[in-house]
């Protein structure tokens, strides 16, 4: 028989937690909702669009019935669970209804707080919270004149909005001085206080209600200070309160909220509790992006998969009034440790306040332009590092000038069709649009699947997302907060590598099956990430799944257009000698390789090699002891160098010899993304170290060392990590540093954009300042190297490794030519 | 008139693999997923005839390595929003294992 779940509230919050769940497995529960609202579930965020007529009731239904119908789930609205027995574990309805449960789901929300004032029983007076609410709006805006909103926040200014559009005359009651004092600033809600006025609302600033005045009905509101208004309907929206009685009287531990752990679970184990009802970890949510995001999690539980964790929500606020455009996130007061960057026009109407703390945001608040609210809170959710962009932040995206990186949908908007936008694969503006109307495409990866736009090297993303919420205005917001590592999975980079570490998962299989992927074996864009991701994770353990690896490191060697392949051998710190280039040569002859070049990586690159001919080829290279240079993998690749003391008249150090060193120690090993390297003997930096991933800069006294430089498709200079005076420790820094990447970056992720994501900060306190970290970093890396430093090529070549991909299956030619 | 050429055993080609069959009609591709079906394309993408034998296979589906175009295996179609078709040569897996090509 199946087990039992039973969902108390049939709000945001707890049917998005069902849905996840019937993604997960739809089979392993009979579900029944109680519902205290006579209707099905509904979008309540719309309910303000609802009440300023710019929405209608059908518009905002969520789930019909016939929805709870076709997933077997019973619904009983109207109901109001009174009493849970949790040693029965049975629950029982205000109409009679008595149900035992397996597992509860509590997601009751919360109330509006109605004031206590003599008057408040009076009809006319109520909160802004459900349809109920809204239809006596709407009825009192046909028959009566005079309304006040009690509350100058998010909610009370929704509401005094919508009545204002049903054409009644509304007073807006706020205790303290400045409007939505939780979300903005002075300087910003001075700005909205003054836009609100010009659309024929009044204010009362600090006043404190007394008394509701009225005999059958409401007929006005006293303040303290003695003056009385006039008033047909009273809304009060000055805050809310958890619906926690329920919980409470059934002994459910509870402070503010019910307070449950990451898991969501409440201290009794049987019982679940989402959304606004909830605390966790010290905090109440009022916003439905964490409430998702708590439903998501809950459900992973729910359906006893058991890995994922909720750890709490950064939110951000917009106003939903038309033509006025507020946003705010984070902390936006800042404390002692932070600093304000602020941009004031008040001619124009725009005000935006970024606050800073340690080269990170912490919050923003934007009032007449909030067309960068997006990506500073993106910024803020990431913790980047903004230290290079600083001076330009406020200017907004379009202002950072690097080529197509980022721009802004004023930008975008201003492009005309034939614009192109992804110079990989050839995508205009004109294209991406009409295929974002015409598909009706919502998402980063629809846009990508159907136009391939931004699907190759990414740097047009940003162009992309904008396109998006240029086309589809409002609407983009329902993009979901953390990117999947890929279209067969709900799950980020980071929440993968997690859960193989935590449940100990040792094939790509495996994470598969536990982390529920959506397609039989994954994709060209998963399967290799998790490769590396085990691989990383279990460097002793995990047999490499060489039919999840790309064909390039496959086989060992880089695909060319024509289905050739090239042959680059390491050529230690550039440095190579006759009798190796006599076997170059000999080869390159023997196996007629069409093209020998100088490689841009200080090596050789034999282009235009047959498949077949890969083995014996490299069985040749190594009789001279030249082995495979990875120019194919993600991996280390070069280590770069100049001549150094060895022969220049201003090296201060063996630069060279250093290389060498570098390379030995590190060849062989898999990387996110490729690594590179490089080692200058002096300043004058003829290795190009300062763009590197891992650059070296000899000194008289030490070696600089320089980490995060990119020379490719956007350049990016190193920055400088620390300075050290042996050989001994470059070694060391240089494989902590190494580590640190391979275990912490994506997969993909070159360590120019993983530094500018985590900052570098993070990176000098784990591997400069705390030695020990250090140490350990250095001492993972060793112990990984132990596994990867054998010549794939020689095994390939003359120890019987992967024989099948380089013959024939067979060739059946002749065969046709005889049975014709 | 369609001759029926043994090719091999399915063992030959590894699972999520493929292997080549040289034939006067040029390179077959033949397949082997996960779910152990075999199927037989030319060895060569609709987009700029890149080697598909050479791509990741997932599903019955091989993504292209040269530009990632995926073809479907069973049709030798190209999947939406990329257009074009190889090539589709019938393959039989006997009870032994042993693969017949159709050609
Ligand atoms: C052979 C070589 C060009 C040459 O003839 O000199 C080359 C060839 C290719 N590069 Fe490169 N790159 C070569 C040096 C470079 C350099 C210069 C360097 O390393 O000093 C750069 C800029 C430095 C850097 O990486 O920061 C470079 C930046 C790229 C990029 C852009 C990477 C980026 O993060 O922006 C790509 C594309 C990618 O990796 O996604 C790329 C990709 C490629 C690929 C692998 C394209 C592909 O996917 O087929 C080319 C493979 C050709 C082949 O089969 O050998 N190649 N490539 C160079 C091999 C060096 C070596 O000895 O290993
Ligand atoms: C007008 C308005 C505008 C808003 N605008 C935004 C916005 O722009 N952005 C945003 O993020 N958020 C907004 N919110 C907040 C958002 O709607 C809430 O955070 C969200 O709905 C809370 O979801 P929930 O499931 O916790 O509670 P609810 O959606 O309130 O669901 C709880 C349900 O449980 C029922 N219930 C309670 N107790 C019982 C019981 N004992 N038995 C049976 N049923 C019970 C209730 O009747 C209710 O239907 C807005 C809210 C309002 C009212
Ligand atoms: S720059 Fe690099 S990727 Fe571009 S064509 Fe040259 S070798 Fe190929
Ligand atoms: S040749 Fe196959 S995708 Fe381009």
């Amino acid at each position: 028989m199946k087990e039992k779940l039973i969902c108390i509230g049939n709000g945001m919050a707890g049917i998005r937690t069902i849905e996840e769940l019937l993604k997960l497995n739809p089979e392993q529960y009979d579900i029944t909702v109680f519902g205290a609202e006579p209707y099905g579930n509904y979008n309540r965020i719309l309910l303000s669009p609802v009440l300023a007529g710019e929405k209608k009731f059908d518009d905002i239904i969520l789930n019909e019935e016939q929805w709870y119908q076709e997933n077997n789930i019973t619904l009983y609205t109207g109901h109001t669970i009174e009493r849970i027995d949790r040693a029965k574990r049975t629950v029982y309805s205000d109409k009679g209804i008595s149900l035992k449960y397996d597992r509860l789901l509590l997601a009751t929300g919360s109330s509006p707080f109605i004031i206590p004032v003599p008057g408040h029983t009076l009809p006319g007076v109520i909160g802004f919270r459900d349809i109920k609410d809204v239809e006596i709006m709407l009825d009192a805006a046909k028959t009566s004149k005079h309304a006040v909103v009690i509350g100058g926040g998010l909610l009370g200014l929704e509401a005094a909005n919508g009545l204002l559009k049903q054409g009644m005359e509304v007073t807006v009651v706020h205790l303290l001085d400045s409007l939505m004092e939780q979300q903005l600033d002075k300087a910003a809600a001075a700005l909205l206080k003054n836009s609100l006025e010009q659309t024929g609302l009044n204010f009362l600033m600090e006043a404190e209600t007394a008394e509701i005045l009225g005999d059958t009905k409401v007929s006005g509101v006293r303040f303290k200070n003695g003056e009385e208004i006039p008033a047909d309907l009273v809304v009060m929206a000055v805050g809310i309160r958890p619906n926690i009685e329920l919980a409470k009287k059934c002994g459910l531990y509870s402070e503010r909220g019910i307070v449950v752990n990451d898991t969501l679970q409440t201290y009794d184990p049987r019982i679940y509790a989402v959304g606004e009802c909830v605390q966790h970890r010290n905090k109440l949510y009022g916003l439905v992006a964490p409430l998702f995001e708590q439903a998501k999690v809950c459900a992973n539980h729910l359906a006893n998969l058991g890995y994922a964790r909720y750890e709490g929500s950064i939110t951000s606020t917009k106003l939903k009034v038309t033509g006025i455009d507020v946003f705010s996130a984070g902390n936006f007061h800042g404390g002692k440790d932070s600093e304000e960057l602020i941009f004031q026009d008040p001619s124009q109407g725009i005000y935006k306040k970024i606050v800073v703390e340690n080269n990170q945001i912490k919050g923003t608040v934007l009032y007449g332009d909030t067309l960068d609210g997006a990506w500073y809170f993106q910024l803020m959710r990431d913790g980047v590092d903004i230290s290079a962009q600083r001076e330009r932040l406020l200017f907004g995206q379009a202002h950072l000038g690097n080529s197509g990186h980022s721009d802004d949908t004023n930008a975008v908007a201003a492009m005309s069709d034939n614009t192109e936008i992804c110079g990989c694969n050839g995508v205009c503006k004109g294209d991406i649009v009409n295929a974002i109307i015409e598909k009706k495409l919502f998402t980063l990866d629809d846009v990508r699947s159907q136009t391939k736009a931004s699907s190759s090297c990414g740097s047009c993303t940003a162009l992309v997302e904008q396109l998006l919420a240029f086309t589809l205005g409002s609407d983009y917001s329902a993009t979901p907060k953390t990117k999947p590592l890929c279209a067969c999975t709900e799950y980020p980079h980071a929440d993968v590598k997690r859960v193989i570490k935590e449940q100990h998962l040792t094939s790509t299989r495996e994470v598969m099956d536990f982390m529920n992927w959506t397609t039989p074996d994954g994709c060209h864009v998963c399967r290799p990430a998790l490769n590396y991701y085990l691989l990383c994770a279990w460097p002793a353990e995990y047999k490499d799944e060489s039919q999840s690896r790309f064909i390039n490191e496959r086989i060992h060697a880089n695909i060319q257009k024509d289905g050739t392949y090239s042959v680059v051998p390491r050529v230690w710190g550039g440095i190579t000698n006759p009798q190796e280039l006599r076997k170059m040569a000999e080869v390159a002859e023997k196996f007629n390789v069409p093209t020998v070049k100088f490689t841009g990586g200080q090596r050789i690159d034999f282009l235009g090699v047959k498949k077949q001919d890969l083995p014996g080829i490299w069985e040749e290279l190594n009789k001279v002891g030249l082995v495979s240079g990875h120019a194919y993998g993600k991996a280390l690749r070069t280590v770069k160098t100049c001549v150094g003391t060895d022969w220049c008249r201003f090296g201060t150090q063996d630069s060279t010899g250093m290389g060498i060193k570098l390379e030995k120690l590190t060849w062989g090993s898999w990387t996110p993304h490729k690594f590179k390297m490089a080692v200058s003997g002096c300043p004058r930096n003829c290795a190009e170290a300062t763009i590197k991933d891992f650059g070296v800069v000899a000194v008289d006294s030490g070696w600089e060392l320089y980490i995060g430089g990119n020379g490719g498709i956007k350049v990016r200079v190193t920055d400088l990590l620390c300075k050290v005076e042996s050989e001994d420790e470059v070694l060391e820094y240089c494989s902590a540093f190494i580590q640190m990447y391979r275990e912490e970056a994506h997969y993909l992720e070159r360590t120019a954009p993983w530094i500018e994501r985590v900052g570098l900060a993070e990176i000098k306190n784990k591997i400069v300042e705390n030695a020990d970290n250090r140490k350990a970093l250095y001492q993972r890396f060793l112990e990984s190297q132990k596994y990867a430093q054998q010549d794939p090529w020689e095994e390939r070549a003359t120890k019987g490794v992967a024989q099948h991909e380089f013959k024939v299956l067979k060739d059946i030619s002749t065969q046709q030519q005889e049975l014709v | 008139m369609v001759n029926r050429i043994n090719i091999g055993t399915i063992n030959d080609i590894p699972k999520l693999g493929a292997r080549v069959v040289q034939s006067k009609q040029g390179e077959i591709a033949v397949f082997r997923t996960a779910d152990d079906s075999v199927f037989a394309i030319s060895d060569s993408c609709p987009h700029k005839n890149g080697p598909l034998s050479q791509g990741i296979v997932s599903g019955h589906t091989v993504t292209c390595p040269l530009h990632n175009w995926r073809i479907n295996l069973e049709t030798g179609e190209a999947i939406a929003p990329d257009e074009g078709c190889t090539g589709r040569f019938t393959v039989y897996v006997e009870a032994d294992g042993q693969l017949f090509l159709e050609i």
